[in-house]
């Protein structure tokens, strides 16, 4: 890290994950930031500042968001800012976190994440239909799975594949989440299962998606000094990456993500990492819908554009694979509290490192793993890259 | 010793309505200013980080980040929102800096509130969903509340109050970039329409359009691009609380803890003869007082006292708001600190023009974030490096 400051991860704390919560927002932060704490052995007031993510305000109706989960979040009387990248977010905010402890300012840092989709009536899609252009694309009455299952479509068409292929994502990943407390959505379920569930705008199915869920996800980053002192198994970050493409995502060939490509290289470039698939023991890229994982293992350089989908069904992104994919069961199992489901990736790489995973556990012994989340208009990237 | 610096400004605005721009044009114009204030600099390939400032309900879009970068230069860039005001992505982009992984930093924020209907409406969204707002009512009752407890804790009279009106909006009239300039007299505003008792209408600052975009560089990078680089020595930022119900009514601690961050991380003991000049939010006029004793100024309960002696006007010895402040040049939402330190910043290149503070070497801007918050941010610049 050219001989600059380190930061580690010393404790990570999750909500159960579900669609309607009875916790109000600021009760679900308090949840996830007190379990952080407890785990790393620190107190509030050890904590020298509080970085926040959380997604559309339109979700809770709350406009300023951040200040509104302030105290929630334990940052009365703190420094404290709210990170903002749309579905990126819960990737990004430890990113924040890590410059806050990485520039000399603080020793310790308190990341929580937090999304509350359940109070947005009759359905936390409507609240998506406000991240259109107002002028160009709002009046056509947009949805977000209109422009996902466009993605989709240009996607198994450029590679020639064949939904059976997709689908097994959402088998893995919903199986995968059988083994996590916090999960929504684990279920045995078969390929067939996936390609009969009713169809909500072609390619796209029920059981291709994660489901709206509320929860919350937290972190403690600590310096290399006092992380030293409090822990004997701290987990470093050693890459932090984020891009942003063109707002006209009408101009771009959707089969590819360029952003996410730009953001791995920098996490990459930061964490000396020259051979991805080999160095990267375990990797949770963010999965919405079960095609985003496989696209998105192609653009963080994990294998060859089009080869992902041929991966998967060799069992190579199985838990007991030689790469395992969303170990966690991902948004497609665990829910897709999309702030805190992105913070939750972050949190199952810490756990799989530290041997922490329990019945998810992947075997090897895994030194090395990466969060990845997306968002905006199929548009931003941001990547962590976590060694033990 | 300071190892970021303000190397590029650039500013359109500050006016009432600008129909003229979009929200991207005013964006693209601010950036094009600042990277040829920076010597020139190519978005696409020099910078290293883009920070901007933004909430989605002041822009009336969900997700606000999606709708940066094209006009930035900033497609395939690293580019992400802070959604806060512009002085607390000023220090994000310090702290990016100073990892020792960025040399370049470019920090955009803008206020397009012409385009907003129901103003008053979008503020009672931030309000408490459960205790408070039901209760309805124009929030800013929060600012009238306040002024009084203020008033009753520090024996501030409403005259000096609306004092601070007649000043600012005096200074901002040799100011291009202030949409309120105006010669008014103390009686204006104390028989002007009384809106939140014992707030009148002449002491809120009124809405805003424009945009400011900065470009921050390291040390070693600031010097190729510019002579007068202008040195961020310390920022400091701080939440009190949401809450209305537990929070300091008389005080501001959000800039008392603010202000001590930022002192500390400068390496200043004794502000009141360390800073030269002072650019604080008077978002309300009674909140310029207020704030000018939270920073340690002066004393709690003198600061009214500090306007009557002169000392805080232009030719005084501590002038505060030369700019206009938010009173003279106009609330411009996320961007409000950035037009404190768009001024910090020409006050110390010596490029204030008819403004211009004689000898000026160090700046304080700060920000308050407004109703219904309680949180805020400092920053000191300098334009000696020791």
């Amino acid at each position: 890290m050219f001989g600059k400051k380190r930061v580690a991860i010393v404790g990570a704390g999750l909500t159960l994950f579900r669609r309607n919560l009875k916790e109000t927002g600021k009760e679900l932060a308090y949840e996830a930031a007190k379990m952080a704490l407890d785990a790393s052995g620190l107190e509030l007031r050890d904590i020298q500042t509080v970085v926040m993510g959380t997604a559309p305000d339109a979700f809770d109706g709350v406009h300023m968001k951040g200040e509104y989960l302030a105290d929630g979040a334990g940052a009365r009387g703190k420094p404290y800012v709210r990170v903002f990248v749309g579905g990126g977010t819960g990737v990004f905010t430890p990113l924040a976190g890590w410059w806050h402890v990485a520039s000399g300012q603080f020793d310790t840092c308190l990341v929580v994440c937090e999304e509350k989709m359940s109070s947005c009536f009759p359905h936390p899609a409507y609240a998506f239909t406000t991240i259109f252009d107002n002028i160009l694309a709002r009046p056509l009455g947009t949805t977000l799975i209109w422009i996902f299952a466009l993605e989709m479509h240009r996607y198994m068409h450029k590679h020639n594949l064949k939904k059976e292929q997709i689908a097994r994502v959402a088998v893995k990943n919903k199986k995968n989440a059988l083994d996590h407390p916090c999960a929504q959505l684990g279920a045995n379920i078969t390929v067939e299962d996936v390609l009969n569930s009713e169809v909500l705008c072609w390619p796209v199915q029920r059981l291709d998606i994660s489901p709206t869920s509320d929860g919350a996800a937290a972190l403690v980053l600590a310096s290399e000094d006092v992380a030293k002192k409090i822990t004997d198994n701290p987990v470093w970050i050693d890459g932090v990456g984020w891009c942003i493409d063109s707002t006209l995502w009408t101009n771009r060939d959707l089969y590819y993500p360029d952003y996410v490509e730009y953001a791995a290289r920098m996490a990459y470039r930061m964490a000396g990492i020259k051979n991805p698939p080999k160095e990267i023991d375990l990797a949770e890229p963010y999965d919405p819908f079960d095609y985003k994982e496989l696209h998105h293992m192609e653009g963080l350089l994990l294998c060859r554009k089009g080869e992902a989908p041929k991966l998967t069904e060799e069992g190579v992104t199985q838990r007991d694979g030689d790469l395992p994919i969303c170990p966690s069961g991902g948004l497609l199992g665990v829910g897709n509290p999309i702030a805190a489901a992105g913070l939750m990736k972050v949190c199952e790489v810490f756990w799989q490192l530290r041997g922490e995973a329990g019945k998810r556990q992947v075997p090897g012994d895994p030194r090395t793993g990466l969060a990845q989340a997306w968002g905006d208009l199929m548009q931003y990237g941001s990547v962590i890259i976590l060694r033990r | 010793m300071s190892e970021v610096a303000i190397v590029g400004v650039g500013c359109v605005g500050f006016k009432s309505i600008m129909p003229e721009l979009s929200y991207k044009e005013l964006m693209f114009e601010a950036a094009v200013k600042a990277y040829e204030d920076a010597g020139g600099i190519n978005p696409r390939k020099d910078v290293d980080a883009f920070v901007t400032c933004a909430e989605d309900y002041w822009e009336g879009f969900s997700i606000f980040d999606e709708f940066v970068p094209d006009q930035l230069g900033a497609v395939l860039r690293h580019l992400f929102t802070v959604s806060g005001d512009g002085l607390l992505g000023l220090a994000n982009a310090y702290m990016l800096i100073k990892t020792g992984h960025f040399d370049i930093v470019v920090l955009e924020a803008h206020s397009k509130a012409s385009d907003i209907l129901t103003f008053y409406d979008i503020v009672a969204f931030a309000m408490d969903p459960v205790m408070v707002r039901p209760l309805g009512g124009n929030p800013y009752y929060i600012a009238g509340m306040e002024m009084n407890r203020y008033l009753c804790e520090t024996g501030t009279t409403i005259e000096q109050c609306a004092q601070v009106v007649v000043k600012n909006k005096r200074n901002a009239l040799a100011n291009p970039y202030a949409a309120y300039g105006a010669n008014i007299t103390l009686d204006q505003v104390l028989w002007s329409e009384p809106c939140f008792y014992p707030l009148k209408k002449l002491e809120i600052s009124p809405l805003s359009d424009g945009c400011v975009v900065m470009v921050l560089a390291s040390e070693k990078v600031a010097k190729k691009l510019t002579d007068t680089p202008i040195w961020v020595e310390g920022v400091g930022w701080a939440t009190e609380t949401p809450n209305l119900e537990t929070r300091d009514w008389g005080r501001a601690v959000y800039t008392e803890l603010a202000a001590e961050m930022a002192y500390k991380t400068a390496g200043i003991t004794c502000p009141s003869r360390e800073i030269d000049f002072v650019e604080l939010s008077d978002l309300f006029a009674y909140k310029e007082l207020q704030h000018l004793e939270a920073l340690k100024l002066c004393k709690y309960g003198e600061a009214g006292m500090l306007l009557e002696d002169g000392i805080i006007t232009k030719d005084g010895d501590l002038p505060v708001n030369v700019s206009g402040g938010c009173l003279g040049m106009g609330y411009a939402l996320e961007a409000s600190g950035m037009q404190r330190l768009l001024e910090v910043v020409l006050q110390l290149r010596g490029k204030a023009e008819g403004r211009q503070i004689p000898d000026a070497e160090v700046g304080l801007a700060h920000t308050w974030r407004g109703i219904p918050t309680a949180t805020g941010a400092v920053a000191i610049l300098s334009n000696i490096k020791e």
